[in-house]
């Protein structure tokens, strides 16, 4: 059943408009991997040129700051949630 | 001073002044940009000085389209003079901007004002925000004289006097089982859902964060068109702290004050204190926290505007400390002891930390420092408890003499 990788609305036009993507992957990281071979484009709005995640991007796990747990090596199973949203937010 | 745009702080695209407050390309936060202003130093100065004494005086470098109105007046608060403070602490000119004078008791009324006023020129009929306790009043109050109705998503552990505080004014208050880390989050989704609703500080925060440069331009006109050689504030995203030396450099670009940027101190509580790590890291990546304070109105664990917070600090040949709960508990009383200001803690929070700089002799004799008190002592009133002593006696003149002997002449 894989996993779901929600997008905030700021990235979906380079998601053909789609708001979540089921993906395959045991990481956190896997699974964005396999959003960007769905989705190109969003490589490069979420991540920086070695892969890990442009600063003002957060990433959450079921609800947690994957910061709180181990990153993007954080494990995930299937069924499970994972959310992108801006960090640029609050205050 | 007429924006211009909304332009992205990390890699300089530019979009439409509109309700949006991420860059589609990098995700980094947008920011209101200007032209130059209309007029010469003299005609500008003659401009604010002319106008009323709210935040609207300042409205050439504000970034709305029509003339700047609000309901609720807010701003212009007194800057006080605090020498027995800066006696007490051995420091030379010490002032207070006293911001418990706003409608609702703290600066979050001036950074509402602004994103009210520019959401109504957007034509958002809701006015909603996530909030630690002071922008919920805020928010309430000024959507209540505006006549919109407003949702106020908080941590569900306030403190009681924000929420009653909120709830007075008739706004729908949604207490999220989370940290305000938690409320943000979910706010975040929900403005993404919700068009119609202005989020003040998430799709409507980069007007809203205009709204802080007031309280620097106001501190320049109050002491006389003069700039202060530190200025020591909070940090809790770290907006403020950041658009205040913004405020001060727009004034200077505009011809408008001599000098340079202040040094900036920043200051955290400990139990919340990612950009104070960070800066004594070297870095300037914000690690995230899972907040515990006293200082509620500063438990951002995530600051957003981190990263430039720690920057400005440096560049200004400032810092950025943390203080423990105590030291913020002492912070209230010393201020109500010397100046008569009751601070809530994130104030506490501000003087423990002038306390620490000037311990630490950082401070010259001859400098002349500005602090951010930025709320009302009324709002955290469980703070200060047990901290002095009540004498309970009968009614009874004997009583009376015998606790409080009169001095032998």
């Amino acid at each position: 059943m894989g996993v779901t990788v929600k997008l905030p609305t700021q990235l979906r036009d380079a998601a053909g408009g789609s708001s979540a993507v089921t993906v395959e992957g045991g990481t956190v990281g896997e699974a964005l991997n396999g959003l960007y071979s769905e989705h190109a484009e969003l490589r490069e709005r979420i991540a920086d040129g070695d892969g890990s995640l442009r600063r003002f991007v957060n990433v959450y796990l079921k609800g947690e700051d994957i910061r709180f747990l181990d990153g993007l090596d954080t494990e995930v199973a299937d069924g499970d949630e994972v959310t992108i949203l801006p960090a640029v937010a609050g205050g | 001073m007429p924006a211009d745009a909304l332009k992205c702080k990390e890699c300089k695209t530019e979009y439409p002044l509109e309700a949006r407050f991420v860059c589609e390309r990098c995700f980094g936060p947008l920011e209101v940009s200007y032209s130059a202003p209309n007029g010469d130093p003299a005609e500008i100065k003659r401009r604010i000085q002319a106008g009323p004494h709210t935040i609207w005086r300042y409205a050439d470098f504000l970034p709305l389209a029509g003339p700047a109105r609000s309901a609720l007046p807010t701003g212009w608060t007194p800057l006080v003079k605090a020498d027995r403070l800066a006696e007490r602490l051995g420091l030379g000119e010490v002032w207070i901007k006293n911001e418990t004078a706003n409608p609702t008791h703290s600066f979050k009324d001036r950074v509402v004002s602004v994103a009210l006023a520019r959401a109504t020129e957007l034509g958002f009929d809701t006015l909603a925000c996530a909030s630690t306790g002071n922008l919920a009043n805020a928010v309430a109050a000024h959507a209540a004289a505006a006549g919109l109705p407003a949702y106020v998503l908080i941590p569900h552990d306030l403190e009681e006097q924000k929420i009653l505080a909120t709830g007075a004014y008739g706004a729908q208050i949604v207490a999220v089982t989370g940290n305000y880390d938690d409320v943000n989050r979910l706010c975040t989704q929900v403005s993404g859902e919700r068009p119609n609703w202005a989020f003040v500080n998430i799709n409507m925060r980069p007007y809203y964060a205009e709204g802080s440069k007031t309280l620097a331009f106001e501190t320049v006109e109050q002491l006389g068109w003069e700039l202060p050689d530190r200025v020591v504030g909070p940090i809790a995203s770290g907006s403020q702290f950041t658009k205040l030396a913004r405020g001060f450099q727009e004034f200077i670009d505009a011809g408008l004050v001599e000098g340079s940027v202040p040094t900036m101190n920043g200051a955290q509580a400990l139990g919340c204190s990612p950009v104070a790590t960070a800066f004594a890291a070297g870095t300037d990546v914000c690690k995230p926290v899972k907040p515990d304070t006293i200082a509620k109105s500063l438990a951002i664990g995530n600051p957003a505007d981190g990263p430039y917070a720690v920057e400005l600090a440096r560049s200004t040949g400032g810092s950025i400390d943390s203080v423990t709960d105590d030291e913020i508990r002492a912070g209230i009383r010393l201020l109500a002891e010397t100046t008569g200001i009751f601070t809530e803690t994130a104030g506490g929070v501000t003087i423990g930390t002038l306390a620490k700089l000037a311990e630490r002799g950082d401070i010259g004799p001859e400098e002349r420092v500005v602090c951010m008190v930025t709320g009302d002592g009324l709002k955290t009133i469980d703070a200060v408890r047990d901290t002095f002593e009540v004498a309970t006696i009968p009614a009874d003149l004997d009583a009376f003499d015998e606790r409080f002997a009169p001095a032998v002449a």
